[in-house]
């Protein structure tokens, strides 16, 4: 049997009328890097906080690491590492400091050298917090989430304003958690992220899980393959089966289907016959950003 | 006990980040001692009634000095830090920690605690040195016991005022509008043998009266009495009551937008 770090059941969040979580139910099981997909407001956050014990749930049943979190039971907070999606560190405190001090606070810390390595922050050690760069103050955000050698943790929009190597740093730092053992829940609005990161995906909207699994099972859920050409300077109309199905950008044809193979036939097929170049013609595998559109799409979100 | 422990270990972080932070630093120690020079040199030699008898400036304001320091040491100081780390997300990090709420709070406090006593310390010393004022001997004990009963009352009134601070932009104006009218009516700034009833009346409400006065009658040289008065113990005693009661209740952990 697979021990679950994370069980979540018709979890709900109100504020007065207003429910950001509506119903949420889910596990993260021991060791898997689990994502929170979905546009802001999507209601993330909030389930990440009431996991994290930031904040009390309205309704449902939640256990982290076999506890319940709003009781902030130490034996829980030990063993669990929170990295928010806002920092705060004492702004006169140098960066070695801040992280010898959280460490006295967990039982078993990791050593503060590696983490220092692990995260990047040799240079910055004796820096004062305040005088670091937003990268660099996120860096120790996640030293200090990592500090408690943790074997579930929390990141909350992780490399949302990382620079694009920075980014890749930082991927490679969560899949090494992974490789230690340790379970990682994190949120992110980016499709890449998600998809180079995650063993499995909960595609959030409103407040609701529209989808769940692995990146290959959501976007098998829905018809899986892309074909994509720019329409020809022509006053022929594209046969009547695609019309039905295509959806036409300006002059950019984008056809979601699950038999790309007779889809594919006739176009080609219309395209020679009126003797048309198909410009940029691709078929490509949808990608989870296809199905994410899609799925946000049809249930017209609010931000 | 290891919270116990953490709580001792958190006053070093305290101490660090507090001389690290010139603003803060300068408003805790120098406004202290810029009133206590001024004071001094417009009234030290000025003969000043208090309620039975005569006394030396220096002997009324080194007192008020001392009660002007602790409350700025505990309540400003701590309002102001806390909102501070409110606000920026410090407290919430703070949270998801195994370090309990309490053992954070109780190295707030016994740091501000070492800071009120250093003050004291440098205020008592001055004192001695330029003023010719003598040190409480006789009733050191409650002189003590004031302090220390003072640093208490005012740490927690200066977390439960912090309830009621909507972000940081907004502490300054609200704790100083808070006390520094106390100031003037509870016998820091201005002896109140000069104030109408009705003054007096309304400073015995609130606390930094009761504290100003019991560490006057340390340094009186005609006051007999060697223990806290009850009235004034008890003033203080609720006051306390009220700031722990509201800090328990409605301290937010979590920046207020």
């Amino acid at each position: 049997m697979v021990e679950s770090a994370i069980v979540v059941k018709d979890l709900t969040k109100s504020y007065g009328n207003f429910f950001a979580v509506k119903g949420v139910s889910f596990e993260v099981v021991s060791g898997e890097i689990f994502a929170l997909l979905g546009a802001n407001g999507a209601g993330k956050t909030t389930t990440l906080e009431i996991l994290e014990g930031h904040r009390k749930r309205t309704s449902g049943d939640v256990t982290v690491l076999g506890y319940d979190p709003e009781k902030k039971d130490q034996n829980m907070t030990t063993r669990v590492g929170i990295v928010l999606q806002e920092t705060g560190i004492e702004p006169y405190l140098k960066v070695q400091e801040v992280l010898k001090q959280f460490s006295g606070f967990y039982n078993n810390p990791r050593n503060i050298n590696e983490v220092i390595d692990a995260t990047g922050l040799n240079e910055q050690i004796n820096t004062p917090v305040r005088k670091l760069s937003g990268g660099q103050r996120r860096r120790v955000d996640v030293a200090l989430g990592l500090i408690g050698d943790p074997d579930l943790i929390f990141l909350d929009e992780p490399t949302t304003g990382f620079d694009p190597s920075a980014r890749r740093d930082a991927w490679t730092m969560i899949s090494n958690l992974k490789s230690l053992g340790k379970t990682v829940i994190l949120t992110t609005h980016y499709m890449d992220e998600a998809e180079y990161l995650s063993d499995r995906i909960a595609l959030m909207v409103n407040g609701k899980i529209e989808r769940i699994g692995t990146t290959r099972e959501l976007i098998n859920s829905e018809s899986n393959t892309t074909i994509e050409f720019t329409l020809p300077d022509t006053n022929k109309s594209l046969p009547e089966t695609i019309n039905k199905t295509a959806e036409i950008k300006g002059n950019l044809v984008s056809i979601i289907t699950d038999s790309p193979t007779g889809i594919l036939g006739e176009i080609t097929h219309w395209a020679i016959e009126n003797s048309l170049e198909l410009n940029d013609l691709a078929v490509r595998r949808s990608s989870l950003e296809d199905l994410f559109l899609k799925v946000v799409g049809s249930e017209d979100s609010v931000i | 006990m290891k919270q116990l422990k953490l709580a001792l270990r958190q006053i070093k972080y305290e101490n660090t980040a507090f001389w690290r932070n010139p603003p803060a630093a300068f408003f805790t120690f120098i406004f202290p001692l810029i009133f206590l020079v001024l004071f001094n040199a417009i009234f030290g030699d000025d003969e000043i009634p208090i309620e039975n008898g005569v006394v030396s400036g220096s002997n009324f304001y080194i007192p008020s000095i001392l009660a002007l320091s602790v409350i700025s040491a505990s309540y400003t100081n701590l309002a102001m830090t806390l909102t501070d780390s409110r606000d920026s997300g410090i407290l919430k990090k703070i949270r998801g920690t195994p370090l309990s709420p309490w053992a954070f709070m109780v190295g707030k406090i016994l740091f501000t605690t070492f800071v009120s006593l250093l003050l004291v310390v440098i205020v008592l010393i001055c004192g001695v040195l330029f003023y010719n004022v003598s040190l409480p001997n006789d009733s050191l004990i409650v002189f003590i016991t004031a302090l220390l009963i003072g640093t208490i009352t005012f740490s927690c009134l200066g977390i439960a005022i912090t309830t009621v601070i909507r972000n940081a932009d907004a502490a300054p104006a609200i704790v100083n509008a808070s006390i520094l009218p106390l100031f003037f009516i509870s016998d820091i700034f201005i002896p109140q043998t000069l104030a109408p009833q009705w003054i007096k009346t309304l400073a015995d409400i609130f606390p930094v009266k009761p504290f100003v006065v019991t560490l006057q009658s340390s340094f009186n040289p005609f006051d007999t009495r060697v223990v806290f008065e009850t009235q004034d113990l008890a003033t203080m005693g609720i006051w306390f009551l009220v700031g722990l009661i509201i800090s328990l209740r409605y301290f937010s952990w979590e920046p207020r937008r």
